[in-house]
């Protein structure tokens, strides 16, 4: 058994496991995947008891993995029918199902490598937390049967799929077969959580049905890039995880794809674009130094007004005492264009001009558009100003503007600018 | 004279062993716009969802352009409630849209040229053509509801059946709406839609079914829209029934079509 076919065989596990796993955690159904999995370790065993009693290979893969899909899915229907016919809810129906049915595989494990025949060789504990290198020829070629019919039944029936899953009211509308078609989906992912059970193993194998798509949704928006970066990444985890596993002699593999899927899932929850933690962390940044530096031009502006003389220099230590602005916020109004620094004196350039002006037209527009429109109290009025002036856009500034018919003052009688004035 | 646009016979609706609606009667004719009225729990979303096959029926039947539904469903289309389903899935506007066009689709066959081009139609007649490639979370309520209106409009439909089609929208969404709902009626479409604001039902409906469990009443809006009926259908809840009713189906559960 060379390398290359473990590693493609655990490949296959995690990009049919990574794909079906999106449908799983958009339809709110990630637990069941975990249900599934332990679900089918006393199929495992009953399938190897019930192949050594019929005379058949115990370790045949199709016969172990027929035996793992008959239980995962008696699981299954237990979930739903406890849901449905109890006034338990699907999380402790999940929780009773999966534990009771791991609990059972657990003994019935036990019982097999104490009085089996084969019981050393039967290696049915790889089960439990998979071992790629005990992967056969034979095992690899039905795994990536199975995994190969499910992906094309995804790709036929995407359309079907994307519906029911986000509005499965307004498909059953549409005349689709709702029911039939969740049923469906489920036994797939039974089908897929099913066939990577010898290289991951009961216990993590639903990681790998929640973790890469949970790292998929961030890069992207759409439903079909999602499913097929899922893949992608479940595939690379298992290729990665089969390899690093290999390095070393019985390390098992699932958890060494787990933690390679997860710090796939850790890198796209921090640097995605738009949906990334670090990203969030720039733009907030950005948007502070922003209102930092828009409430500096202000606070030029207003001192202008009070000795009629917008251009020219002025003292820093005055300008930054207004409200107790750090020296730094100069530099960074210089950086941006708004300012000219000499010595101890700041001076507004034409475009620095320009911006506080409409700053400070913002802020009293739109408070004078709460006292008017919304008769909001005047002491009320400042603080919500304070945060609007650098939020809103031109477009709606004019429309408010025009709404009031371009007034001259503000509510407290201070003029509103209508543009900079000439120097 | 043609078939009703929709016939409700005798219908009696229940949700696990709770009744929801009784002994419906309500025949609509074509052309008119049809306001559905009540209090919460009056089971008015029932009604849409008891038409479209989507809730067991405990007794009755609904004839839609007197065949039954399923017959039927490619000349009815369904905008359910805006919070029924998760804004956050990975889905464009024109993705959603495009929905409509699933049910002529059937389950293999790619959305062709022309499903894309009735898709933005849609789009541009509720006015968010704009918006076509954006995400669905970055949306708000009022757009959220165009976008549904829009899947919709893409079925082609004749019946359009809509559930609060005005919740929590803004006032630009609500006018647009209106002009939408005039204009299908203009071209001879029904529409059915719940609505919940008293006041605007004799500007935007011709014709309104108050239901508290039971129909009240049901006619052009002229007639029925009285302080009297409205009185009658918002006066408490039929406590005395739903008991009764609650009581009698927890006997014969198990038994018959309920779920």
């Amino acid at each position: 058994m060379t390398l290359l076919t473990v590693l493609l065989g655990c490949a296959t596990v995690g990009a049919v496991a990574g794909s079906l796993g999106c449908f799983a955690v958009l339809r709110r159904q990630s637990l069941l995947g975990d249900a599934l999995a332990h679900a089918a370790l006393p199929g495992v065993c009953l399938a190897f008891l019930a192949g050594a009693a019929l005379g058949l290979d115990p370790r045949g893969p199709l016969l172990l993995l027929s035996g793992a899909l008959l239980t995962a899915w008696l699981g299954t229907l237990l979930v739903i029918a406890i849901t449905a016919t109890t006034r338990l809810k699907q999380d402790a129906a999940i929780g009773i199902v999966l534990s009771v049915f791991f609990g059972t595989g657990i003994v019935l494990l036990t019982y097999v490598q104490k009085h089996a025949a084969d019981a050393r060789q039967a290696g049915l504990d790889r089960f439990l937390f998979g071992q790629a290198a005990s992967l056969l020829a034979r095992d690899v070629w039905t795994m990536a049967a199975l995994g190969g019919a499910v992906l094309l039944t995804v790709t036929l029936l995407f359309r079907p799929f994307q519906i029911v899953a986000f509005d499965g009211e307004h498909a059953a509308s549409l005349g689709y077969p709702v029911r039939a078609i969740e049923v469906l989906l489920v036994s797939l992912i039974a089908l897929a959580v099913v066939v990577g059970l010898q290289a991951v193993g009961v216990v993590l194998m639903a990681a790998l049905v929640v973790t890469p798509a949970a790292a998929a949704r961030q890069w992207t928006d759409r439903l079909g890039r999602m499913v097929l970066l899922a893949g992608g990444i479940g595939g690379a985890a298992g290729a990665m995880g089969a390899w690093a596993s290999s390095l070393r002699s019985h390390l098992p593999t699932g958890p060494i794809i787990v933690l390679f899927a997860t710090g796939l899932l850790g890198v796209s929850l921090l640097l995605a674009p738009r949906r990334g933690i670090v990203w969030g962390a720039v733009r907030r940044a950005r948007n502070r130094r922003r209102v930092r530096v828009e409430n500096l031009l202000k606070d030029l502006w207003r001192l202008g007004e009070q000795d009629g003389r917008f251009a020219g220099p002025r003292a820093i230590s005055d300008l930054l005492a207004v409200r107790g602005a750090p020296r730094s916020v100069v530099e960074e109004a210089r950086t941006d264009g708004y300012a000219a620094v000499a010595g101890a004196a700041v001076e507004l350039t034409p475009t620095g001009l320009d911006r506080a002006s409409r700053i400070v037209r913002n802020h009293r527009i739109w408070e004078l558009y709460l006292s008017r429109r919304l008769e909001i109290a005047d002491d009320h009025l400042h603080r919500d100003a304070e945060e609007m002036e650098h939020a809103l856009e031109d477009d709606v500034i004019e429309q408010i503007d025009r709404a009031l018919g371009r007034p001259a003052k503000d509510p407290h009688g201070r003029p509103i600018p209508r543009g900079a004035p000439a120097a | 004279m043609t078939a009703p646009v929709l016939e409700i016979h005798d219908l009696t609706v229940a949700y696990h062993t709770k009744p929801v609606l009784w002994d419906v009667d309500l025949t609509l004719p074509g052309g008119r716009l049809f306001a559905v009225v009540g209090p919460n729990g009056a089971g008015k979303s029932t009604l849409l969802k008891a038409v479209l096959d989507l809730v067991p029926l405990a007794s009755g039947y609904v004839r839609v352009f007197g065949q039954p539904y399923a017959d039927v469903r490619a000349r009815v289309a369904y905008v359910p409630q805006r919070e029924s389903v998760d804004w956050d899935f990975p889905a464009s506007v024109l993705d959603v849209v495009l929905m409509g066009r699933y049910g002529r689709l059937g389950w293999f066959r790619r959305p062709s040229r022309a499903d894309r081009d009735r898709a933005l139609d849609a789009l541009q007649r509720v006015g968010m053509a704009e918006f076509r490639d954006r995400q669905i979370s970055r949306l708000s309520g009022g757009q959220q509801q165009r976008t549904f209106l829009a899947r919709a409009l893409a079925q082609d439909a004749d019946l359009y059946l809509m559930d609060e089609p005005f919740a929590g929208v803004d006032a630009v969404t609500e006018r647009a709406i209106v002009e939408l709902l005039r204009e299908l009626r203009d071209r001879g479409k029904a529409v059915v839609c719940v609505h919940h604001d008293l006041q605007t039902v004799p500007d935007y409906y011709d014709w309104v079914a108050l239901l508290n469990m039971r129909l009240v009443k049901a006619g052009p809006v002229a007639e029925v829209f009285t302080t009297e009926n409205l009185t009658h259908t918002y006066g408490g809840r039929l406590s005395i029934l739903e008991t009764a009713a609650t009581r009698l189906l927890k006997e014969t559960r198990g038994s018959a079509r309920l779920p």
